[in-house]
């Protein structure tokens, strides 16, 4: 009773330090300069508590789309037999979160842990929906994962997830369709422009690559280019700018390609795209590691033809890559003490624990950096890209990645009024420069009708 | 809309000397108006009363009175997705009814072949649901790779995108005739199946042509059943919603997030949380649909 | 359709149902044809051959490609077979995938339909005839708010709507999708206008001067007028409840509640991102499987609904 008490105080501590905004100045989370752990208040919550909470009879739920846990849930059950794990499949991507935003506003209805990606994660946090899992004392797991990754979660001096998977992003190609049309891979960008112009001059119905404004990949391909568009200091001060040096780079590159139409204008994750990646139209993707096993799942009969390079860059020789996708299980504050106690060791268990090589057989690519040294990982062949070790890239990659990025705190609806602004440049509408400054504008505006201090 | 509460009244006034005004009645409808009340009325009460106010993500809830309909009035984007509407409805309603109404009397003139076999296909639509018929038909538009990328490659023609700015709102009025012009068309023709044999016959005898019969007897037989179908059929069009909302996951771009009003109103409360903006949006929509629909009920009646 | 849940969507509309009889009297069943009009035109013919056409050609590309596995799907002309021939495949899939999730739909939407159907056709009834029937105060009112409800648009509804029935506790359960499936504005408007036709009001004083109560009357007397019109608004009802869409997507987040329309939704944007396992060809068979039992219902019933549509129709 007493433990369950103090720890009660210490929650609750932790939630009025969030709600009054006022956290312990430290930068928002990504900023290399941030110290996690040492800025938030001592665990509460002891792994004698813990332990007595997995020996009561408790169900708790989880909110995801992804398919990939039933292993890691099996054999957290059979070690903790009074356990259950239940996996619900709200929705998938914005769907998803429009389900948890409404039940976080109508105050009940949300599930113990729920899939929050990377880029969201901010939004979800700020409005002190979340817990602090600094409250269990996970801040000090923080040399286990790779530092970009760990930074996604550590925002404001709380953290509010542990990593579960990553998205170093590459370039995925279909090796016969390069063979084909005798296509060296690009390992620049400027390469890559002449490899898109070169395949679609041969064949106008094949195209190097599929984009119609997709605000995930933009904002992916800003970070490699350098960009830091958005910076959030404290919780209220946002500064917006669409137009600095690293995104001038990446418009330079970019725009020729959709001025002279080389890419096919088609949406990613369609029927129809995928019938061009099967097709072989669609000769590449540049795009996060977990696209292996979409590739697997979704072209089936593309096994054998596809390879994996390093994401091109802009000056030869270069190291700059970025993360696309990815994310973890965030704790929400509805859920009861006893299921935040459980859910904290599954937590624990998941992403530290043997649950993270049952996630790495499943396919998942971990954020962990004993895996992404491990020899057995990286050695591991990979038969749907012709014996290739994927992993290889993927990791060299994940060590790149260029450091500083951070997402809005309202990256779900910059994301949603992308095509509104930005996507105009897709259908010669307007510049791709101008767009992205439409897009930041836009964003300027709502975070000052929501309260914060953009510009 | 008017003349239903008109004909209530002068039903009232009709049957008046026959009925007593008592409570009785409402004991029928008691059970229709106390869900009714619960499901439409009290949500409708609790959007008007949201429209009033501002939630920030920082700063909490302020009153701002008319606040977010000022703001919102005076939003282009919101009178851009009106006039989006205004046209597909002006275009659509008129093509679908149209369609509806000449299978209604192809089927009905005898001198169709197998007019069963027509019947039963031409309201085949109608049985499928209408997201189902967004995905079919979204997976038909892919200009690339999808059916009509097949067809040109098929045919060696180069074919417009379905889903280009110039062509989306025809693709998504497409969707919408495919799946009502049935039902319309059964509609019409079970109206024309109740025309008494005499009108024929008299007309047969005046030596009438078929057109003539057309115009002089099928047509007003119908008109009363267009006028209904009509208004409704207009509110659906302000209301439209459902096909390019998932037609957005293919061309993000051309359909935007603000495409047509009930969108705007969508996208403002789920993916902006700006629930008091969007409250705004769905009461002023209200008020113009019911305007336009009463317009059109008043102009339709003084015609028939 | 609009008519169920036009409070919380707009899907389906632009349909619209028969109005209704000036008089039940009428010759319902035409006991001709046009007497000048026998000759069948080839031509007439070849036109409406077009129509068909266009109104069939995509349930054919369904048909076409659930036959396909999703390798084949992605590789093939969209209107011919392609491949092994998957059907049987794609619908055993379709009912094992996600330990076979998909029965629960149907199952769920076989019992919205059932209730919410049967129910709102129930209420509407019992509400049309009482407003056509008999006076009482407040009635002009109760009638305008109806029919102002019907404009707005219910998408923008839903969130108001969601979160007083979270306050409820009733999110998340099917009493969410079938409470407000029990109303129905457009089928109130459509049994008021039918009642007020076809029940003779001598008729009902007549039984009132017997002494019969109220309902005994509408039980035994007046529902058996009403029957061709209940039938119309009945199957109305079945289809809009089959098709309902927006509603449950919002109210639900246990796909153990999910409807047909909603489930098939989630399939299909699975493939959307990260993490995700595409499966257009369940989607595909699965949309094949949905639209099937509404296709039997249809062609099994037909006398019934054609009849129903016809008698409520109207006639000048």
């Amino acid at each position: 009773m007493t433990t369950h008490r103090r720890w009660r105080i210490g929650a609750r501590k932790v939630a009025l330090t969030a709600a009054a905004g006022l956290a312990l100045t430290a930068l928002l989370g990504g900023c290399a300069s941030s110290t996690p752990g040492s800025t938030s208040a001592a665990p509460s919550v002891s792994e004698a508590d813990i332990e007595n909470a997995l020996d009561q009879e408790t169900t708790i739920t989880i909110w995801t789309w992804a398919t990939t846990l039933t292993g890691i849930i099996e054999a957290f059950e059979k070690e903790h037999p009074k356990i259950t794990v239940d996996v619900v499949n709200v929705g998938t991507g914005a769907a998803h979160y429009t389900k948890l935003e409404n039940a976080l506003k109508a105050g009940s209805g949300a599930p113990d842990l729920a899939t929050v990606e990377y880029s969201v994660l901010p939004q979800f946090a700020l409005g002190g929906n979340l817990v602090d899992l600094n409250t269990f004392g996970y801040g000090d797991l923080e040399d286990q994962f790779t530092p970009s990754v760990w930074n996604s979660t550590n925002l404001d001096g709380g953290l509010y997830e542990l990593p579960h998977n990553a998205g170093p992003m590459a370039l995925f190609y279909n090796k016969t369709v390069f063979d084909q049309f005798g296509i060296e891979v690009p390992t620049t960008w400027a390469e890559y422009a002449a490899a898109a112009k070169k395949i679609h001059e041969a064949d106008p119905t094949v195209y190097l690559a599929a984009d119609n404004g997709d605000a995930g990949f933009t904002t992916s391909m800003l970070w490699a280019a350098g960009s830091k568009p958005f910076e959030t200091t404290g919780t209220s001060d946002v500064t917006i700018d669409l137009s600095d040096e690293g995104a001038k780079k990446f418009t330079d590159f970019y725009s020729p390609l959709l001025e002279d139409g080389l890419l096919a204008p088609t949406a990613g994750f369609s029927n129809e795209w995928y019938q061009g990646l099967a097709s072989g139209k669609i000769a590449s993707l540049a795009t996060g590691a977990w696209m292996a096993g979409s590739l697997k799942s979704g072209v089936p009969t593309g096994a054998g033809q596809w390879r994996v390079a390093p994401l091109p860059t802009y000056e030869a020789g270069e190291k700059a890559s970025a993360m696309n996708g990815g994310g973890g299980y965030a704790m929400l504050n509805q859920s009861p003490e006893q299921n935040q106690l459980v859910a904290a060791a599954f937590l624990k268990y998941m992403e530290t624990g043997p649950g993270v090589q049952l996630s790495i057989d499943a396919g998942q690519f971990p954020a962990t950096v004993a895996d992404l040294q491990s020899q057995a990982f990286l050695d591991k062949p990979n038969d749907y890209f012709g014996g290739q070790d994927i992993n290889k890239v993927f990791a060299e990659s994940a060590e790149n990645v260029v450091p500083g990025w951070q997402y809005l705190p309202y990256q779900s609806y910059a994301n949603s009024v992308f095509g509104d602004t930005a996507g105009q440049a897709y259908i010669g509408h307007t510049s791709l420069e101008d767009g992205l400054k439409a897009w930041g504008d836009q964003l300027v505006t709502f975070g000052n009708e929501q309260g914060f201090t953009a510009k | 809309m008017t003349t239903m509460s008109s004909t209530a009244v002068r039903a009232r006034k009709g049957g008046g000397r026959r009925r007593r005004r008592s409570w009785i009645g409402w004991a029928f409808v008691a059970p229709f108006f106390l869900t009714f009340a619960f499901v439409t009325v009290a949500p409708l009460a609790y959007t008007l009363y949201l429209s009033l106010f501002q939630e920030k993500m920082l700063g909490g809830t302020a009153f701002v009175g008319l606040g977010n309909y000022v703001q919102q009035l005076t939003d282009p984007v919101f009178w851009d997705a009106l006039g989006r509407v205004s046209i597909y409805l002006v275009i659509f309603v008129p093509v679908m009814l149209a369609l509806s109404l000449i299978a209604a009397l192809a089927i009905d003139s005898a001198r169709l072949h197998f007019p069963r076999v027509f019947r039963l296909a031409i309201f085949l639509p109608y049985a499928v649901p209408g997201v189902v018929a967004a995905l079919l038909w979204g997976y038909m538009y892919g200009t690339q790779f999808g059916l009509v990328g097949n067809i040109e490659d098929l045919l060696g023609v180069a074919l417009p995108d379905p889903l280009s700015s110039n062509l989306v709102l025809i693709s998504i009025g497409n969707i919408m005739v495919w799946l009502t012009m049935g039902y319309n068309m059964l509609v019409f023709y079970s109206a024309l199946r109740v025309v008494p044999a005499e009108l024929y016959e008299a007309a047969e005898l005046d030596g009438a042509g078929a057109f003539r019969v057309v115009r002089a007897i099928k047509l007003p037989a119908i008109r009363p059943a267009l006028a209904v179908t009509l208004v409704f059929s207009v509110i659906g069009a302000f209301q439209l919603f459902n096909e390019p909302n998932i037609l957005r996951t293919l061309a993000p771009n051309v359909i935007t997030s603000h495409f047509t009003p009930n969108m705007y109103a969508y996208n403002l409360s789920f993916a902006g949380q700006q629930y008091n903006a969007s409250a705004a949006v769905a009461i002023t929509m209200g008020v113009i649909t019911m305007v336009v629909a009463y317009v059109i009920q008043r102009v339709a009646s003084r015609k028939a | 359709m609009a008519i169920v849940t036009t409070d919380t969507t707009g899907e389906r509309t632009g349909e619209v149902p028969a109005r209704t009889p000036r008089g039940a009297s009428a010759p319902t069943r035409a006991k001709r044809r046009d007497p000048m009009q026998r000759r069948p035109s080839w031509v007439l013919t070849a036109g409406m051959t077009l129509l068909l056409i266009y109104s069939v050609l995509p349930l054919f590309w369904l048909v076409i490609n659930s036959t396909k596995t999703q390798g084949a799907l992605f590789s093939s002309f969209g209107l011919w077979f392609s491949g092994p021939f998957a059907l049987f495949d794609n619908i055993q899939q379709v009912f094992t995938y996600g330990d076979g999730v998909f029965a629960r739909w149907l199952a769920n939407t076989l019992l919205y339909v059932v209730v919410g159907a049967g129910g709102s056709t129930f209420l509407a009834t019992l509400a049309g005839y009482g407003l056509a029937k008999f006076d009482f105060p407040g009635k002009r009112g109760a009638f305008a708010v109806v029919i102002a409800a019907i404009a707005v648009p219910g998408s923008a509804l839903a969130v108001p709507t969601f979160l007083l029935f979270s306050q409820l506790g009733l999110t998340n359960t099917p009493w969410s999708v079938l409470i407000p499936s029990l109303v129905t504005p457009f089928g109130l408007f459509l049994m008021w206008s039918y009642a007020r036709e076809s029940i003779p009001d001598e008729l009902v004083e007549a039984a009132r001067v017997d002494g019969a109560g109220e309902f005994r009357t509408f039980f035994t007397i007046s529902l058996r007028l009403l029957a061709p019109g209940v039938v119309s608004v009945l199957l109305l009802e079945i289809v809009g409840t089959w098709n309902n869409y927006f509603l449950p997507l919002i109210m639900l987040s246990d796909p153990q509640w999910y409807p047909l329309t909603v489930g098939l939704n989630q399939w299909s944007e699975q493939a959307n991102t990260a993490g995700g396992e595409a499966v257009f060809n369940l989607v595909i068979t699965g949309s094949l499987i949905t639209i099937v039992p509404i296709i039997v219902a249809f062609l099994l019933l037909q006398r019934f609904w054609q009849s129903g549509l016809a008698a409520g129709s109207v006639k000048q």
